[in-house]
């Protein structure tokens, strides 16, 4: 899918769904088998819990998308996410400064990381899977530093209320659906939304249509830096104290995610329904596998299989679809 | 909608078939089946009267037929011996290994067949495009092809290069080999092939022997009417100055260029491949700039670092490599269309969506893109739409100066037509155009003054309504 432009709610919902056709079965079969097999899994109690789960890997995965759909690829996040949730810990004791300030702080120290990204990659040439690589390390370095190696606690009951619910449904899911909303939004009807595709498309054309490519692709890191440091918020709300060891192996996820959601890893193809698609995939296999009591190690398993069968599948599906010299 | 109807096409050992037609007329979907790439609906293809079916490239290969394809696929960090010998390595004593020495000696005997004298132990990425063109062929042969199938080999080849290519042909056909030779190009047919077999909209239109038939015939085959051939506009009285460069030099690929655009006038810039033609035209729009040199506009001395730069100051380009950078593959006509005005369909930051759809129209019907829609990706298009869409996006900022680097090459010659006249309305509307292209007939055909460049500099500026193709090409040829 080029990135969306008509109007109509229909050809919205169609062009969401095509090329993803093989995502949207195997979600549907494979809640269609979990609730003949433990019926709990429909209830209330656990589609909550499903969301709350996913919400993290989800808020993630939306910001990996554009420094994909660029060409480019973020490996640091799962760090950012440490480093991020450490900051806000320590600036969320309680009675120490209003919420806001760790939320801020926690999204600020991302976007600042995800600058540093940009700038290394843009400036220095450096590959992205590079860059960011050693940024996964040092970043990670960094969240030890700042927390001595220990967890951060005495958190504020106000910042660990993030993580809890309103009305029965989750914040971090409010939060994750208010962050792809925008996105998307983004990703449609600004220029800059309009400009990750086509760098990621072809950067040499791009910038022969003048545009600033390198500009470009650092704003996709700053946005995905951010967005990272959201997640490392909500994260540190949810497990109560800033953990330096938080987040380990997040950015893999997350680029699953992406991917299976149909967004190229070359970049110019792909956007945020996608990747909500493949992150509820993801989400539900997680919670199928736990009522269905398979042993964490397995589990592992399962999970990489079907990462690869859900891309395979979308991609037979696709060639078989439609012929194209791309 | 079919690509392909009912055609019948039929080779003979040694000769040459050229296959002509506009862009979508079948011809590399033709190909494409013998090539084992597609597989077709209906029909057979026969090798030696025996029925054969070709599900693969390899399989094809099996049954001696082999293709050159229209973008070379080299491994370029291997040597010239290891591509020219890819998957067919002789083997060495110990199981897996490789007889360099035996391979060497194989890769410089296929390339003596050819009487090429290339060396074999360098890199590919450091041949050009002509020099890989003939390994390619040298592998055909290595191969033991009965069949080979070139799409449109001289797409990237100086003249020089073209020669040492028809050379390496007829040593090919001398041995029994059959070709099936794609092009655009007329002159080469003429020179080259034997039989021509003209499709038009995926149907067989004639198959004769090419002495029975000279250009105009054949473009009328082509295009199923005629077409008329000579000066596409009169000469104007040109407008004030626009551009004036002065002493462009980058090292290595011009020196001390100057030249002059003036409204409604088209300049053309005429000159073999690697005179550096193509690099002046990307210094003045910010490409890649110039290392020392001065451009004005309008008087003022300007610089232009990147294209949004040369945009600004009314510069606009259609670049030499459509595939490379010309348009963004995956993107939807519209998308692709509005790309280097955005600005102008949005408020602040963002996109009026109907703004958009309804300047993209405009723009389209501008240069007559014929596609299903303009949400159509532009890849699925053919050739010429591609260009016409990329002319689209390049106009759409309504630039003074429009600088065209090859802007119908390998384009149909309905297309080419299209997009001469719209050059030549560029131009009317008092546009300072500067053309380069390496088909002799479309600068004399299109340009108010000519300039040659050879190796690097500015070798001669010639009247093109009186100067003839042969003067032309000796200001050219390297002395």
């Amino acid at each position: 899918m080029p990135c969306p432009s008509d109007t109509s709610f229909r050809k919205r919902w169609s062009e969401i769904v095509a090329g993803r056709l093989g995502i949207v079965i195997a979600l549907i079969v494979i809640a269609a088998v979990l609730a003949l097999l433990k019926p709990h899994f429909l209830s209330a109690a656990n589609l909550t819990n499903v969301v709350r789960q996913v919400s993290i890997n989800g808020i993630l995965a939306v910001g990996v998308t554009v420094v994909l759909l660029t060409g480019g690829v973020d490996l640091s996040l799962g760090s950012l996410v440490a480093v991020t949730g450490v900051v806000a810990a320590h600036l969320a004791h309680p009675g120490a400064f209003p919420l806001a300030v760790p939320i801020a702080a926690g999204v600020l120290a991302g976007a600042a990381c995800g600058a540093v990204n940009g700038v290394v990659v843009t400036r220095c040439g450096v590959p992205s899977f590079i860059a960011t690589l050693g940024m996964m390390t040092a970043a990670r370095g960094l969240a030890l530093v700042l927390s001595n190696g220990r967890p951060v606690s005495n958190m504020s009951p106000s910042l660990t209320k993030l993580a809890g619910d309103v009305g029965g449904v989750p914040i971090p899911a409010m939060i994750l659906a208010a962050v792809a909303l925008c996105v998307a939004w983004m990703l449609r009807n600004l220029r800059l939304g309009r400009y990750f595709y086509a760098v990621g498309g072809n950067e040499l054309a791009a910038r022969a249509a003048g545009i600033r490519v390198q500009a470009v692709k650092f704003a996709a890191f700053v946005l995905c830096g951010a967005l990272s440091g959201l997640a490392g918020v909500v994260l540190a709300a949810r497990i109560t104290t800033g953990q330096p060891n938080a987040g380990v192996g997040y950015e893999l996820d997350a680029i699953a995610a992406v991917v299976i959601g149909g967004t190229r890893l070359s970049g110019g193809v792909g956007g945020v329904w996608g990747t909500l698609l493949g992150v509820l995939l993801m989400g539900v296999i997680g919670n199928g596998l736990d009522l269905l009591n398979v042993p964490s190690y397995y589990q592992q398993i399962v999970k990489g299989v079907i990462i690869i069968g859900a891309v395979w599948f979308d991609r037979c599906h696709q060639s078989a679809g439609k012929e194209r010299g791309v | 909608m079919r690509a392909l109807r009912d055609v019948t096409f039929e080779l003979r050992r040694g000769e040459v078939h050229a296959l002509m037609g506009e862009n979508g007329a079948g011809k590399s979907t033709l190909v494409k089946i013998l090539a084992g790439l597609h597989a077709p609906d209906e029909g057979e293809v026969r090798v030696d009267g025996r029925r054969v079916t070709l599900r693969s490239p390899h399989e094809a290969m099996r049954h001696g037929i082999a293709m050159i394809h229209q973008e070379l696929m080299p491994v370029p960090d291997l040597t010239v011996a290891e591509n020219l010998l890819l998957g067919r390595e002789p083997r060495g004593r110990i199981p897996g290994t490789v007889d360099r020495r035996a391979l060497r000696k194989e890769a410089q005997r296929l390339l003596g067949v050819l009487g090429a004298e290339l060396p074999v132990d360098v890199p590919m990425r450091a041949l050009s495009v002509g020099e890989m063109q003939t390994v390619e062929i040298a592998r055909a042969i290595g191969t033991q092809a009965a069949v080979v199938i070139m799409d449109e080999p001289t797409a990237a080849l100086s003249d020089r290069e073209v020669e040492a290519l028809f050379a390496a042909i007829r040593k090919l056909q001398a041995n029994g080999t059959a070709l099936v030779y794609i092009t655009h190009k007329m002159d080469e047919v003429f020179r080259i092939a034997d039989r021509i077999t003209v499709l038009r909209d995926g149907r067989h239109v004639a198959t004769s022997p090419a002495a029975d038939l000279d250009v105009q015939r054949l473009i009328a085959l082509m295009v199923g009417r005629e077409l008329v051939g000579g000066r596409v506009r009169d000469r104007v009285e040109p407008g004030a100055r626009v551009l004036t460069a002065e002493g462009l030099t980058r090292d290595g690929c011009y020196r001390e260029v100057g030249l002059s655009l003036r409204r409604g006038e088209i300049l053309g810039l005429a000159g073999l491949m690697g005179a550096g033609r193509s690099e002046v035209a990307a210094a003045l729009f910010g490409l890649v700039p110039a290392e020392r040199g001065e451009i004005r506009i309008d008087g003022r001395p300007v610089r232009i670092r990147h294209p949004a730069e040369a945009m600004r100051l009314g510069i606009g380009m259609v670049t030499e490599d459509r595939r490379a950078e010309g348009f963004v593959p995956l993107m939807s006509v519209r998308h692709n269309v509005t790309l280097a005005s955005l600005a102008r369909c949005c408020k602040g930051p963002v996109i009026r969506h109907a703004v958009e759809a309804d300047t993209a129209a405009r723009a389209i019907a501008q240069t007559g893109v014929k596609a299903s829609g303009d949400g159509q990706a532009v890849v699925e298009l053919s050739g010429g739409n591609q260009q016409k869409v990329v002319f689209s996006r390049t106009l759409m900022p309504d630039p003074e100066i429009v600088i065209l680097d090859e802007p119908t090459r390998g384009i149909d010659v309905g297309a080419k037509a299209e997009i001469h006249a719209l050059i030549a309305r560029l131009a009317d509307q008092g546009k300072a155009v500067l053309l380069i292209s390496s088909e002799m007939p479309e600068l004399l055909a299109l340009s108010d003054r000519l300039l040659v460049m050879r190796q690097g500099e500015v070798s001669a500026e010639l009247d093109p309504l009186t100067v003839t193709q042969e003067e032309v090409l000796k200001h050219a040829m390297p002395v």
